[in-house]
């Protein structure tokens, strides 16, 4: 049956007293393709952050694979501050750093492009292959990994081929168009050799034609590499042909759940949601 | 664009670094005649190390350290207590007499060097421990800080004992000859690029472009500022190491906030992200102030003594010219980028062009 690759448990992210998430929980079975959605400020992407160790949730817990990777109860001065159930607290505190979460399998694209603007696009991808590196830093520097920094250079180019990005492998990344960076930080996200990858609102101002690439991209990506793919996203169309299940959010809660068709259909989630998203 | 055979930029690689050491030998040779030059020269090629290794840091990896001095002093003295000769000792050391296990202590210049560079490494480690895990910023003002407090150590007299206190060393032997202070920077910035260009040092750029989107590819952001912080501390210990033999003589003074400034402002000037930029940099500036020196004598033209030119006057030349580059080029003379054949090649090519679109009847340039 379906493993569980991506669990979140009852998690409730607090910026002061403003609930950016509020006890929200999930799951990501292995070889979906799995939507957040929800209006602006419902705290996607703060959900992302938990997820990836950015921030360290008020309460609650991710597993991946199986593996507690973040958890965490309200300290210090939320500890007065928390507004979320009691019933809910964690017992354990878990903090992986962003770094371990990527080593563990976990990448992601960030909704304002973060690309290393002025190195290349294939120093851009190249430097994701540097974290399983085996080489210290003196046997590095003396190039006797010649083996190693060759193999990472070929699977950099290799990446770059399938994604198209081939031809501008050696210009400056903030040079690019903006479609070319969405793609590159796919690029890069998936140069981590992730199970899980995190896409943050991966067609966010791209065209129609574009948009429709993308779709092709992601089934394509998610064939060759395996990959489970848990994304947010505001384009509709999309989000409905590409999901297996998606997650409403409003207001840092859930508020439904399900297949794209229950979805579609559900009076809440037009309420909060759809109804404001087709008037755009 | 046509670039330039890659046969051909070694060549002239090749070609540039045997004119230079030609000219040295030469001015070696002649050094009766050449001796104000040289020693010009080779505190430019000390403070290259230096701004090297500082650009490595702010550059390359993004981190500011002001601690400069204080690592310099921490290499500066190490090899002047290791190298000064045993003999001479009591008579440097001719006011408070000297730590016992030091008085025996020797070691030959390299070993000297290389262990000035790290116990500078390993007081690196300890400052950065702490530190790196917060906010960059406060890089800066703990190794400010930290500086400021080994100067204050060196001058303690609870350590006249081993600093001789405030009145310095004297008696350090200097290079055993004046092209291995060329050697040893070249070899040290050798080192230093070789760094940069390894995979490391791509992580070292990643975090300086983005801290976050490089450690969610995985980069461990503490481990290597660490990395870079300690490389940096490492080499400049060397080149304080280097400084001291280099003056003979240095006290805590030599090593005041103002040193760090002038490895500062060498980097900036030069460039900051631009190796070569720095090591142009290191010339500039240290020459640039000694040809300035006219400036600091009375001039008197047609009987009339020129106001202004007295002594001091030249760093205010010094430094209006300072501000002018730094304005004018607002990334320093070289920016990020570094001198490379096909970068001259391509500028001659474009000077080229401009003149021959520029004279009339002429049809068109060459193509690309
Ligand atoms: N670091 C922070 N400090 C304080 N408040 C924050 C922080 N990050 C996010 N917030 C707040 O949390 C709420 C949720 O923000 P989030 O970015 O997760 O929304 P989103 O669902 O991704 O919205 P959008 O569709 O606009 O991207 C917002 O009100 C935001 O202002
Ligand atoms: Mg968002």
């Amino acid at each position: 049956m379906s493993e569980t690759v991506l669990k979140l448990n009852r998690i409730t992210m607090q910026f002061g007293g403003l609930m950016a998430v509020n006890d929200f929980s999930m799951d990501v079975n292995r070889g979906e393709v799995v939507a957040i959605i929800g209006p602006n400020g419902a705290g996607k992407t703060t959900a992302f952050n938990v997820i990836t160790g950015v921030y360290a949730p008020t309460n609650g817990s991710v597993d991946f694979c199986g593996e507690t990777i973040i958890s965490n109860r309200p300290q210090g001065k939320m500890r007065k501050l928390y507004a979320g159930d009691a019933d809910s607290i964690c017992d354990r505190v878990v903090r992986k750093t962003p770094d371990r979460i990527t080593k563990l399998g976990i990448a992601r694209t960030f909704q304002n492009i973060r690309l290393f603007k002025s190195l290349t696009v294939f120093e851009n991808v190249l430097i994701a292959k540097h974290m399983n590196i085996k080489a210290n830093l003196f046997s590095a520097a003396f190039m006797l990994n010649r083996h190693e920094e060759h193999r990472m250079r070929q699977e950099t180019a290799q990446l770059l081929e399938i994604l198209e990005l081939a031809d501008v492998a050696d210009e400056v990344a903030s040079s690019l168009p903006y479609g070319k960076q969405r793609r590159l930080e796919i690029a890069r996200a998936i140069a981590t050799g992730p199970e899980l990858l995190l896409l943050d609102e991966p067609a966010a101002g791209m065209n129609p034609q574009e948009t429709n690439d993308l779709i092709h991209l992601i089934h394509r990506l998610k064939q060759d590499f395996q990959l489970t793919v848990l994304m947010i996203e505001h384009h509709m169309n999309l989000v409905m042909e590409i999901s297996d299940r998606i997650y409403v959010l409003d207001f840092g809660r859930l508020i439904a759940s399900g297949t794209p068709d229950h979805i579609q259909n559900d009076k809440r989630v037009i309420d909060a949601y759809l109804g404001v998203a087709e008037d755009e | 664009m046509k670039t330039l055979d890659k046969k051909i930029t070694y060549l002239l690689s090749a070609g540039l670094l045997a004119a230079a050491i030609m000219v040295l030998l030469y001015m070696d040779h002649n050094r009766t005649t050449y001796n104000y030059s040289l020693s010009i020269l080779q505190r430019s090629a000390i403070y290259a190390v230096a701004a090297v290794a500082m650009n490595l840091l702010t550059g390359f990896t993004g981190l500011f350290s002001l601690g400069q001095a204080g690592f310099m002093a921490i290499g500066a003295y190490t090899v002047a207590i290791l190298t000064i000769p045993v003999a001479q000792r009591p008579s440097v050391y001719y006011i408070s007499g000297i730590a016992e296990p030091l008085a025996q202590a020797t070691a030959p210049l390299w070993a000297a060097l290389l262990l000035g560079g790290l116990f500078a490494a390993l007081l690196g480690f300890f400052i950065g421990y702490p530190v790196l895990r917060l906010k960059s910023d406060y890089l800066a003002i703990a190794t400010l800080g930290f500086s400021e407090i080994i100067r204050a150590f060196i001058a303690a007299p609870m350590l006249n004992r081993v600093t001789n206190g405030s009145y310095g060393l004297k008696s350090i032997p200097g290079f055993p000859s004046t092209l291995m202070v060329f050697l040893i920077s070249g070899l040290c910035i050798f080192l230093m690029v070789l760094v940069i260009r390894s995979s490391y040092g791509r992580a070292f750029q990643a975090i300086r472009e983005d801290e976050i989107a490089a450690e969610s590819m995985g980069i461990g952001l503490f481990k290597h500022k660490q990395m870079a912080f300690v490389i940096s501390c490492f080499f400049t210990g060397i080149s304080g190491g280097m400084l001291a033999v280099f003056m003979r003589s240095i006290d805590s003074k030599t090593f005041q906030i103002g040193l760090t400034y002038d490895i500062l402002l060498i980097v900036v000037l030069g460039g900051i992200g631009s190796i070569t930029g720095s090591v142009l940099g290191s010339f500039l500036m240290t020459a640039g102030r000694e040809w300035l020196r006219f400036f600091d004598n009375p001039l008197t033209i047609a009987g009339v003594q020129v106001p202004l030119f007295r002594t001091g006057f030249r760093m205010v030349i010094f430094s209006l010219i300072l501000m002018a580059v730094v304005l004018y080029y607002r990334k320093g003379l070289m920016g990020t980028k570094e001198f490379s054949w096909n970068g001259i090649y391509a500028f001659l090519q474009r000077l080229g062009q401009k003149r021959s679109k520029t004279r009339p009847g002429k049809e068109g340039g060459n193509d690309e």
